[in-house]
């Protein structure tokens, strides 16, 4: 009860404060997201989704999201999440690798051979995201079923956040970790912060502008590590899970408002 | 507004400033460095240059995830002096050429899987400090650098020191955010001279 006060409070603290210091980045983000590419590539999705195939010779509509075989509604929203049939914590792509495997009966390696895609042809899984996202727009995001995994999880995403390492020592804080910073002309986001992180958090699946790609929270966690000059995330890994969890938490409460456009 | 509504909600913020909030930095305990490293040996694969050994912690890193980079005075000089061992300086000027030391603060590339090891790499310097005043693209992560050598000139000491920031900004800093960029294997001697130069050479656009 408390918590919920706080937070009431305190988005009613910030809110004027974050309004007057709007960036011109996000009058550019509201009138492109006027006409955007990113219901062509729902509607792609949702193909990919009642596409049969895999040795087993079916479609992933009776994979289950969290919210039942086949519960499209509110399943984005809820995640990621603890699934007893995998013993473990999965955000939405390492949900829909497992279906992929179990459902489909397609291997790991073929499901990932080409899992980001590119400005001429969107992988099966940004476009599957997008279709899935869309069914979760304007619900309120509440990740997790409070199962003591999710909590595990997400501590161990707070410890990755904040680990430095690798040849230029950093760690997602060195760029995620101050207010008001850039890269360049890029603004950064301090995604542990509630007024930070609901904003982006909201907005995943993304259509991006400035290479005409649709991305991924998991493109954007293994981006983010070829920066940091480390080796490669392994897709859907549960360092990356922990990462996701870890954001989408401090994110709690947003309205989901994606698939978006960014930069 | 109703006056009790306002002294209610003081109350409930203070409540709130004592909660623990867990999303400030923590101070890593070593079997959480333990941990870490061990998911990342598990859950990450080496590409193109990118290799495995990158996961493994060394002492200075080890010292500022243990201390949420705020280490005790002594340690961080302990540790400061031990990173001025692992820069080599050249001989005699270290004033190279400022063109192509704007080229290499331009750069972003070098030292990722997707670089090509041997191409020459850049420092990214433009990503996190104003250099030169003509371009207006730069991050603010770092400090500005304007002016740099028109304030500070450019004795031998001051060329010293630029090319030991350079190359380890570590041993002046222990738990510095910049990235050790001779230490770490992605500028050479010449680039890091050029670099000197860049900042400290009179003829330089940062200095005009």
């Amino acid at each position: 009860m408390r918590a919920i006060a706080c937070s009431a409070l305190l988005a009613l603290a910030v809110t004027p404060a974050l309004a007057q210091k709007q960036s011109p980045f996000a009058e550019y983000q509201r009138m492109a997201n006027e006409n955007s590419p990113i219901e062509l590539f729902e509607i792609l999705g949702e193909e990919a989704w009642k596409k049969r195939q895999g040795t087993k010779n079916v479609s992933l509509e009776q994979c289950d999201l969290g919210q039942g075989p086949g519960v499209l509604k509110g399943a984005y929203a809820g995640l990621p999440r603890y699934f007893a049939d995998a013993d473990r914590v999965m955000d939405l792509e390492t949900r829909l690798l497992h279906c992929m495997m179990t459902l489909q009966g397609r291997s790991r390696e073929e499901a990932t051979k080409r899992v980001f895609g590119n400005a001429d042809n969107p992988s099966e899984m940004a476009l599957l995201s997008a279709y899935i996202a869309r069914a979760s727009n304007g619900m309120p995001m509440r990740p997790g079923s409070g199962h003591p995994k999710e909590r595990a999880t997400i501590e161990l995403g707070q410890k990755l956040y904040f680990h430095r390492a690798g040849p230029w020592d950093f760690s997602c804080a060195s760029c995620h970790g101050e207010e008001d910073k850039r890269i360049r002309m890029s603004e950064l986001p301090v995604l542990y912060k509630p007024e930070h992180a609901r904003p982006m958090l909201s907005t995943w699946p993304s259509y991006r502008v400035s290479t005409s790609v649709l991305v991924t929270l998991q493109w954007r966690m293994n981006d983010c590590y070829r920066q940091m000059r480390m080796p490669e995330p392994v897709y859907g890994s549960e360092a990356t899970v922990a990462l996701i969890s870890f954001m989408t938490k401090a994110a709690e409460g947003a309205t989901y408002r994606g698939p978006a456009i960014k930069r | 507004m109703n006056r009790t509504l306002i002294l209610a909600a003081v109350a409930l913020l203070a409540a709130c400033a004592a909660a623990p909030t867990g999303t400030e930095r923590p101070k890593a305990t070593a079997g959480d460095l333990a941990q870490v490293t061990a998911v990342l040996k598990r859950d990450f694969r080496e590409r193109g240059q990118a290799k495995m050994e990158r996961v493994e912690l060394d002492e200075v890193q080890r010292l500022c995830n243990m201390h949420a980079d705020n280490p005790p005075a002594e340690l961080a000089r302990r540790a400061e002096e031990q990173q001025l061992k692992t820069i080599r300086f050249p001989q005699g000027s270290l004033i190279g050429d400022w063109k192509r030391g704007e080229r290499i603060a331009q750069s972003g590339r070098g030292s990722m899987w997707s670089d090509k090891p041997g191409v020459q790499d850049g420092g990214s310097c433009y990503n996190c400090h104003q250099i030169q005043p003509r371009e207006s693209a730069f991050g603010t992560l770092g400090p500005s650098l304007a002016g740099f050598g028109k304030l500070r000139g450019n004795s031998p000491e001051m060329q010293r020191y630029v090319y030991g920031r350079i190359y380890n900004s570590k041993a002046f800093n222990a738990c510095s955010q910049m990235p050790r960029m001779g230490h770490a294997g992605t500028l050479n001697e010449q680039q890091i001279k050029d670099l000197v130069a860049l900042l400290l050479d009179p003829a330089s656009p940062v200095n005009q």
